[in-house]
């Protein structure tokens, strides 16, 4: 839901990267993102299209790289996908868990001329 | 021409990190213990701020920021019981950032208060990934939402400091199950603080002032 200012962030990012370089172009941006972080890709991509527009990102093309939700058992530190309707441990049955990815929403690398 | 790959890694809401440590320390400076809001639309939030103003605003200096998508009606309550308020309109945006906070605590008399309370805009998604410079993270969640929400909002309930568990006098006609919603909660988050309350009855809203009392309190002793 959070999208466009996800996208106008990631933009002045990856401009200000490409200027450091002395780039032309930007050809790729590398995103990576996790299933807990919200971000909606289309939706990112529809909004990167309409910001973009007038600056040397224009047409580039964006990769987003998923990270699906990842746990581990505060017991026995098992580390696991937690299912639809539960997020205990499927070794032990602790509920104590915590998040070890699925959260991630960074830029990984950017490729320009 | 030749493609070269400039490796970046950082994280994309950096910016808003930065700015969010700007303003915590300014509210350090001040000694302002500053809590951090968040819920569903409807799950309470304007409440508590109102029973919290009404209890404590003889003992503790108050001041609130209020974001919401449109309108100043939650301001203009808070307003109506002589508390410094700042209004923030998102106009649309579904959460607040630390650079519209920033704006915000330029309008409020930092100096002359103990506990800034920012109501963000009710959602359990976005907040989440926005830090404002807050020193504690509250979440209302109401009995009426269903026992299910820790499940479907990880993050949100995994990252708060405090759970208020509000509509607790609702409990008779829902079929919430407290021990479930609990065992979830503390199940992603081992420190969390759960209180149970009403903000219609006043139930277990005690518990609530004196956290919060002691929160203030430890702030200033730092």
């Amino acid at each position: 839901m959070h999208e466009y200012s996800i996208t106008e962030s990631m933009l002045s990012m990856a401009l200000e990267k490409a200027n450091e370089a002395n780039a032309s172009r930007i050809t790729r941006i590398n995103l990576v993102t996790g299933e807990l972080s919200g971000v909606v890709s289309e939706c990112v991509q529809f909004y990167f299209e309409h910001i973009s527009k007038d600056t040397i990102a224009s047409g580039a093309e964006l990769s987003f790289e998923m990270k699906p939700t990842r746990v581990r058992c505060r017991r026995c530190e098992a580390v696991f996908s937690p299912n639809n309707h539960d997020w205990s441990c499927p070794d032990c049955h602790e509920a104590g868990i915590e998040i070890v990815s699925g959260r991630e929403c960074y830029m990984e690398s950017i490729e320009v001329e | 021409m030749t493609v070269k790959v400039i490796t970046v890694g950082e994280d994309i809401l950096g910016a808003n990190e930065e700015k969010a440590k700007a303003n915590k320390s300014r509210l350090d400076k001040h000694e302002v213990l500053t809590v951090n809001m968040m819920s569903s639309p409807g799950a309470g939030k304007t409440s508590l701020i109102m029973s919290t103003i009404h209890r404590m605003k003889e003992k503790v200096r108050i001041a609130v920021i209020e974001g919401d998508v449109a309108s100043s009606v939650d301001a203009d309550k808070v307003s109506e019981q002589g508390i410094p308020v700042v209004q923030i309109n998102t106009a649309g945006g579904c959460h607040l950032d630390a650079n519209m906070v920033e704006s915000a605590l330029n309008s409020l008399p930092l100096e002359d208060t103990d506990l800034l309370l920012i109501e963000n805009v009710g959602n359990l998604i976005c907040p989440n990934a926005f830090v404002l410079g807050e020193d504690r993270r509250v979440m209302i969640s109401s009995l009426p939402e269903g026992d299910d929400k820790p499940l479907k909002y990880p993050a949100m309930f995994a990252d708060t400091d405090v759970v208020l568990l509000n509509k607790i006098d609702l409990q008779p006609h829902l079929d919430f199950n407290t021990d479930a919603f609990k065992k979830m909660v503390t199940g992603l988050n081992s420190d969390v603080i759960i209180f149970p309350v009403s903000c219609k009855t006043g139930e277990g809203l005690e518990a609530w002032f004196s956290w919060l009392e002691s929160a203030v309190k430890g702030k200033k002793d730092r």
